[in-house]
């Protein structure tokens, strides 16, 4: 069914339709609309045979849902930035256990300083902690990765993280298809757990492993990550059979098969691009892109075979790794190990920072025309950063960096050139 | 078999042999047909209180509830010596996660059991005091405040044994530790405002919270078989000795508890919904002195210039339990 609804509650919908069991609640913006639906739907008695609690932690929501999942049950909770750190314990536990927990990270930067607005930091900062992550371009594809994501973490019993973009996708108003109770049914079997806490059964579950045995388990999680790159191919193909739409998968291109340059992204800001592309696409140059819905497990040989005819790569990411540069960008050189073609890093929208169609055509241009610096930071404004350098050379005590910068600027506004 | 009628013959203790009472009054542990949650083959230190402890306690919780029990483990002694890979010594379903996230772990077990339709299966979650006081504190709370349907026993030995002996928000005043040497001018660990937790426990009012030691079994079993006569949040807090940490003979861990019971050092009692229902009393009261002396961890105090100072301040810390939970009342017959 068609409807006009905020992406938050599209996903709460869908979440709902999956029928979990268990469903951890504590608040972080920007996810907290999702977990508020839920507890209405719980509530209100639309969401039955489901017990939400409300937690005093994110640390506790991921540890009720590691016992919840233990206990038979289907878990669910959400979270970003601060609240994903704060459970990050209990988050390699869940996978290191191999509990099947989908979890909604509504991306969100990571403090110092403290910024609630959007970029990748968060849940890329976990990308070895062996959750398998899916990153939804849009509202629609957020609100089908949750049900596909209940599948496939089921199947494998290893936890999933759906990552949406926070504000730009939990907050915006968007056409959606809802699916009916039917379809998700027909699409998503009930949990049967490969472990359980049963006094009929009793087993002892997560008992000390040394040495002896350790490298076996922590290679069969990534055994088990290596068979969710031919399963999620799968389960978006069984999807639109039952949905009939295109949504998952390992990656995306657009414009690709001639492209001279190539652009590497996740999330909303495909779209961005994507436009950007289609004027660029209108001028004559060839230029593409490659979306990555699957950061974890990471599509090696399908990311290699979208980009090793591009004469440039343009890899453009909402996060840094501080000290080297990219984190994307590092397995996206991965794959195109032996092959010799421009790589270029561009960290962008950090905390936020609107990433425009103005800046990407520059960028792109700079790009073709080989003048990009192997590392940019989109829109960084050179002014502010030189006078806190030239600040910090002069001063021993140059004061709070964050608070000397807003002074120079003058005002807090969001900067959108 | 034939069985005397109780004679209360023995002076001097509140105590009466096993064998002198009829089946039913008789410990779980003395049944032949106890669960044994703990099998043999466990790597505990000899004379170690908290495997004594969890024994006893799960045994009496596998009995109350049919065997219809699910075990949560905190990071610990008891996690590490019972799941040495690739064995285990529980013979009911259990569960280690983390160090700080048993009660929470426990909670989410309890949901599951709850939206399964199996309320009949119940859930312990169990730790030491660094796993119940410090790290643990925070999801312990959160357990109790939304008096989810979870037991959680604290296995109290006074320090983070498992690592080496160091201090926790458990140590006792003027106690050694790794962490809290005995050198200085104020050796041992400093004399801070405590941090009791079956009184916190009792601030949340959850409806059950128990204290006991492994020195009275019966009172421990009745306790947590008590515990499982509610739903909702319960806590018990045994205290359980340990010779390694505490510089005691392995065999003397029986005495020592019973000692922090009859100075006053370790208050036992029962409260429920927040008032205190009950007190083991103490027939006649032991200067601290007795339970200090046998455990090298105080040995600092003593010697040829005894720290008067430091166990007077100790001896009032266990005449305030003492009054405070009136511990010296004579026991109703």
């Amino acid at each position: 069914m068609l409807k006009q609804t905020e992406g938050s509650r599209a996903v709460a919908e869908a979440i709902a339709l999956c029928r979990p069991e268990v469903i951890c609640a504590y608040p972080i913006s920007p996810q907290t609309h999702i977990v508020e639906a839920l507890g209405e739907s719980v509530k209100s008695g639309q969401l039955e045979n489901c017990e939400f609690i409300n937690v005093e932690s994110e640390f506790a929501a991921m540890s009720v849902a590691i016992g919840a999942s233990a206990g038979g049950a289907r878990a669910y909770t959400a979270t970003a930035s601060q609240g994903l750190l704060f459970m990050v314990e209990a988050v390699y536990n869940a996978s290191g256990l191999g509990l099947p927990i989908v979890m909604t990270v509504a991306n969100r930067a990571i403090g110092a300083p403290i910024n609630i607005w959007n970029d990748h930091s968060d849940s890329l900062s976990q990308r070895d902690s062996g959750w398998m992550q899916l990153f939804a371009e849009t509202n629609q594809e957020a609100l089908d990765l949750h049900i596909q994501a209940f599948k496939l973490a089921e199947e494998l019993s290893l936890p999933v993280m759906v990552c949406m973009d926070g504000f730009i996708l939990t907050h915006a108003y968007e056409r959606v298809d809802m699916p009916t109770q039917q379809q998700v049914d027909a699409y998503l079997p009930p949990y049967e757990p490969r472990q359980v806490l049963d006094p009929r059964e009793p087993v002892s579950i997560g008992a000390m492993v040394g040495p002896e045995a350790f490298m076996e388990v922590r290679y069969l999680a990534h055994a088990k990550q290596m068979q969710a790159l031919e399963r999620i191919p799968q389960l978006a193909a069984e999807f639109k059979q039952i949905f009939g739409r295109d949504t998952g998968g390992l990656t995306h291109t657009y414009c690709a098969e001639d492209a001279e340059t190539m652009v590497v992204a996740m999330g909303s800001v495909l779209g961005t691009i994507k436009d950007t592309v289609d004027e660029m696409r209108a001028d004559g140059h060839k230029i593409g892109v490659l979306g990555i819905t699957s950061y974890r497990p990471f599509p090696l040989a399908q990311v290699r075979a979208a980009l090793q005819n591009a004469k440039r790569v343009v890899v453009l990411e909402k996060s840094l790794a501080v000290g080297i540069g990219g984190i994307l960008s590092t397995d996206v050189r991965m794959a195109l190990s032996g092959i010799q073609l421009h790589g270029y890093t561009v960290v962008a929208g950090l905390g936020g920072r609107a990433i425009t169609r103005k800046s990407l055509h520059k960028l792109f241009r700079e790009a073709e025309q080989e003048t990009l610096q192997p590392l940019t930071f989109l829109d960084l404004d050179w002014n502010v950063v030189n006078k806190q350098l030239e600040r910090e050379r002069s001063v021993r005590r140059s004061g709070p960096a964050a608070e000397s910068i807003l002074r120079d600027i003058g005002t807090v506004a969001s900067k959108i050139a | 078999m034939t069985f005397q009628p109780i004679k209360f013959y023995q002076t001097g203790t509140f105590t009466v042999g096993n064998r002198l009472l009829t089946p039913e009054q008789r410990s779980v542990q003395s049944h032949l047909d106890r669960s044994n949650a703990i099998n043999s083959g466990h790597r505990a230190c000899q004379g170690c209180g908290e495997a004594l402890g969890a024994r006893y306690a799960i045994d009496a919780a596998m009995e109350a509830t049919n065997s219809q029990l699910i075990a949560v483990n905190a990071t610990g002694c008891l996690e590490v010596f019972t799941t040495p890979y690739p064995e285990t010594s529980w013979q009911l379903p259990w569960m280690h996660s983390l160090f700080g996230n048993a009660a929470a772990v426990a909670t989410g077990v309890a949901a599951a059991m709850k939206v399964k339709g199996r309320s009949e299966v119940r859930v312990v979650a169990q730790g030491g005091d660094g796993g119940t006081t410090d790290i643990g504190f925070g999801c312990l709370s959160g357990m109790f405040e939304r008096n989810d349907d979870v037991l959680y026993i604290c296995y109290d030995n006074e320090a983070y044994m498992n690592t080496g002996v160091q201090r926790s928000s458990a140590t006792p005043p003027a106690a050694r530790t790794a962490t809290t040497m005995s050198v200085g001018p104020e050796p041992g660990n400093v004399f801070g405002q405590g941090k009791f937790l079956p009184a916190i426990a009792m601030a949340h009012e959850i409806p059950y919270v128990a204290t006991a030691t492994v020195a009275d079994l019966r009172d421990l079993e009745a306790k947590v078989k008590r515990a499982m006569e509610f739903r909702g949040a319960r806590y018990i807090h045994i205290l359980v000795p340990c010779p390694l940490g505490w510089g005691t003979a392995s065999h003397d861990s029986i005495r020592i508890a019973r000692l922090a019971h009859e100075t006053g050092v370790f208050p036992v009692f029962e409260a429920e919904y927040g008032v205190q229902v009950s007190a083991l009393p103490i027939r006649k009261q032991l200067p601290v002195e007795e339970y200090l002396k046998p455990q090298k961890r105080f040995a600092h105090l003593f010697g040829a210039k005894p720290k008067v100072e430091v166990i007077a301040r100790l001896q009032a810390r266990a005449d305030r339990n003492i009054s405070r939970y009136g511990l010296l009342q004579k026991e109703v017959a």
